[in-house]
Formats: structure tokens, sequence, C-alpha cells
């Protein structure tokens, strides 16, 4: 069995939470590159460019790249053979992003949902625990922005409406969000499992890298054939009209109910906050 | 289409008319800061017959929470946050002399209407470019409901902040201008 403390869970968890929010990932400014180069919009092309400058001044300033540095969400996939000791695992991530978003200047961006009074440091923060095999922990915060994470739906569709009523769902739902999720737009899609699993898999699927397929011919396919479609929608980038609307389309699916076919779309923004560790 | 307009609030509507849908204007001088929460309490304020704490005659409000300040800066990252939120209660601060806003994504037909009735404009800054509009921003102090957060309502001091015009006096719409444009059937 081996030891890991609370304290170390802490410090990873704020590191995470400051790295998150000043540093874009190497596979979103590739992607924004790329997306600049195939832009036809002038105004799609400034907004890029824009984006990109934006992301160069946060990493450089240690700015953070947006002002919504987002709800704390941390995947954790721990270890069957190690033990967390010196506290509870829950409250030393709590610590970790109370600390991280207090340190780091980072916006405190959690409310009660009646009073709308802030809770003060960004906690809770929202802790999913997988238990896998080995004696690490590896560790993912995503700062969850509330701007597309409220354009983003769960829906139980029936069985009749396959795959293509799946692949109409999603690109539906991203025309109507139009420009309000910050486009271009990373989206994660949940097909399967429950009411509450298809959301999971779908914000599980915005974990992946940008142009990192499936694995699986078939939902890689139904990627491609998805992300095609909500590019043709014509929003572009900040909504301004263009052809890059979405900077990639991740999903995942596991086996559901015989009468069902949930479907989850959980949408990203371009600043497709997330980062690992393992300790 | 005009080429990049200067404004300077507190705006007449002879400042806001000749505006339109797709224009880049620069705004330098005072702007408000508000959102969800300021919004709802300016709103019940007025509903009740009461003063409200700023005077929005001519103002622009940005709807905005910025991230905490570092010590010797102006304000945190401050980009635009989503404005359909505010659509119940933009309409009712645009009758009250409110000229202008900004923020992202697409109005509702009421705000819209508002706008036209009452001669407002509609802009957008670029949602996440945040660290790059914070440098247009020189001070920022809270001018009401500190406790709030980063709810506050702010008066910021800006120069040269770049916005596009979305919803102008006459009701055109660039977001449906982009896709008519852009898009493939």
């Amino acid at each position: 069995m081996r030891e890991i403390t609370a304290g170390e869970i802490t410090q990873s968890v704020k590191e995470l939470s400051m790295s998150a929010a000043y540093h874009l990932g190497e596979d979103v400014v590739k992607a924004l590159e790329r997306g600049l180069e195939e832009e036809i919009s002038p105004a799609g092309q400034d907004v890029l460019k824009q984006l990109l400058e934006n992301a160069q001044i946060a990493d450089e300033g240690k700015f953070p790249m947006c002002q919504d540095t987002g709800f704390a969400v941390i995947f954790v996939q721990l270890g069957q053979e190690i033990h967390v000791a010196g506290g509870d695992l829950n409250e030393a991530i709590h610590e970790g992003v109370r600390q991280g978003y207090e340190e780091a200047f980072l916006r405190k961006s959690v409310c009660h949902p009646f009073t709308r009074k802030n809770t003060g440091d960004n906690t809770p923060a929202i802790i999913h625990i997988k238990i896998v095999p080995g004696d690490r922990i590896k560790l993912t915060l995503a700062g969850k922005g509330g701007g597309s994470e409220n354009m983003s739906r769960v829906m139980m569709l029936k069985p009749s409406d396959g795959k293509a009523g799946i692949i109409e769902y999603v690109v539906q739902r991203v025309k109507e969000s139009g420009p309000n999720p910050c486009p271009p737009i990373v989206v994660g899609v949940g097909i399967g499992g429950t009411f509450e699993r298809a959301a999971l898999l779908a914000k599980e699927g915005l974990l992946r890298h940008i142009g990192e397929p499936n694995p699986d011919p078939e939902l890689a396919e139904m990627e491609r054939t998805i992300l095609e479609r909500i590019n043709k929608l014509g929003i572009g980038p900040a909504g301004l009209g263009g052809r890059i609307t979405s900077l990639g389309v991740a999903v995942e699916m596991q086996p559901c109910h015989i009468a069902s076919l949930p479907v989850a779309v959980n949408i990203n923004c371009h600043a497709h906050r997330h980062k690992e560790i393992i300790i | 289409m005009s080429d990049s307009v200067v404004l300077t609030p507190p705006l007449k509507d002879e400042d806001v008319v000749g505006l339109r849908a797709g224009d880049r204007v620069f705004i330098t001088g005072t702007m408000l800061t508000g959102r969800d929460s300021a919004h709802k309490r300016l709103v019940d304020l007025l509903e009740k017959g009461e003063e409200l704490p700023v005077d929005l005659k001519g103002q622009i409000i940005y709807f905005v929470g910025p991230t905490p300040t570092r010590p010797g800066e102006a304000i945190g990252s401050a980009g635009p946050t989503t404005s359909y939120r505010m659509d119940a209660y933009s309409p009712i601060l645009i009758e009250r002399g409110l000229k202008g806003m900004v923020g992202k994504g697409a109005r509702s037909k009421e705000v819209v209407d508002a706008m036209v009735k009452h001669k407002a404009v509609y802009f957008a800054a670029v949602g996440g470019a945040a660290a790059l509009i914070s440098r247009r921003i020189i001070s920022s102090e809270i001018l009401a409901y500190e406790d709030l957060g980063p709810e506050a309502i702010r008066r910021l001091e800006v120069k040269d902040f770049p916005v596009i015009v979305v919803n102008d006096t006459e009701g055109n719409d660039l977001y449906e201008q982009g896709i008519k444009e852009y898009a493939i059937k």
C-alpha cells in the first residue's frame, strides 16, 4: 500500500487550478492556429488572432485567460493500492481549490442557487472519483465556465431516433446556442448509460485532447460527421459568422437501457480548461 | 458600415443612431459594470419607485464579473459575460435612459424592440479574450453593491475598448447576418 498525504493532494489541486486558468492547452493553441488557416471570414480570423494573442498574454503574465475561471470540477482516478493519510480526500481537494483560487487571484464563481449569495471561496468543488488499479492518483481539474455549461443539455431520445437522431440533436443544440458559449467550441457527447451517466460521459469526452479521436472507428466517424455539420452552421468565432464554429467533437458511449437512448451534449468554450497530474 | 467610431459616454440619441450592426467601435471614457445580481437589485428598486445608486442616463453597461485585482493593477481579467441572462432586466433600464450595453451573445426580441424604440445599441466584446480586453481598462472603482464581490457595480475608465455593434437602433442583428453569409445548407 503506497501512502500519500492529504497535504500533497491539496498542493497538487492548488497548482492545477492556477495552471488551468493561466495556460491554454497546447492542443487548443494548435487547433486555433489550424482554425485561423481555414477560416474564411475576416471577422472570424480577427477573433481567432485575438484569442491566440490573449493566450500568450495570459501565459506570460500569469493572468487568467478568461474572467470566468470556472467551477472547479475534479476527476480523480484513485489507485486501489494507494492510501490517503492525514486528512479526508474530499476536504483536501476543496482546500486545494480554495487556496488556488485565492492565491492566484481567480474569480469566486460559486453561489447559493436561490439567494445567489457567493460562497466566497469557489467551493464546494465537484469531485468525481473512479477507483482504478495501481498505486497512483491521477487528478484532472477542469475549470468549467458558466456560459458554455449553460448551453449543455441532456435528452432522453427514443431508441428509434438512432444515430441520425443523435447527430441531429447535437447539431441542433449547437445551432440554438449560437454565439453564447464563446465559439469556437469543443463539444463532448455522451451516449448511453442513464440520465446522469450520459452527462458525465459527455464531460469525460471533454477531457480528451482536441484532435484525439475515439478509438472506436464508428464513434470516430460520428465525431467527424458532427464536426463537419456544426462547421456548416456559419456561426463562426465569437458568433460573428464563419466556418470555424467548433474545434473538435468527442463522443463517449456505454450501454443503456433497452427502452432508452440518453444523449448528453456538454459544451466547452475555446478555453477548454483542464490540467492533470499523476502523483 | 463606418470605420472605427470612438464613443465617449454619456451618450445621446445622435451618438448611437448612426451606428450599424458590424461597425467597429472604440469606447473611451466611463463604462459601468453590472450583471445578474446587480441588475435584479436595480430593477427591484425601479419597480418600487426608489432611487438607483447609480445614474444610468446616457451610460453604457458592461456585463462583466472580473477576477480579483492584483495589487498594482487596475483590474483583473475582465471579458464579457453572456448577455441573455440580463434580457429580463435590460428593457426597463433602456427605457430609463441606458444608451449602450456590452456583452456577448444574442439578445431577446424584447430587448431589441426596446433598443429600437428608445435608441440604444448593443455591442459585443470578444468572449474569452479577457486578458487582452483588460489592458484597455485604465481604472476601476466599486460604485455600489460591494457585497456582490465580482458582481458589484463598478465604474471603469477605459481607453480604446474594442467592441463591435451587434444590434443597432434599426433592429439589425450581426449574428443573424453572419449566419446568413457563412452557413452552408
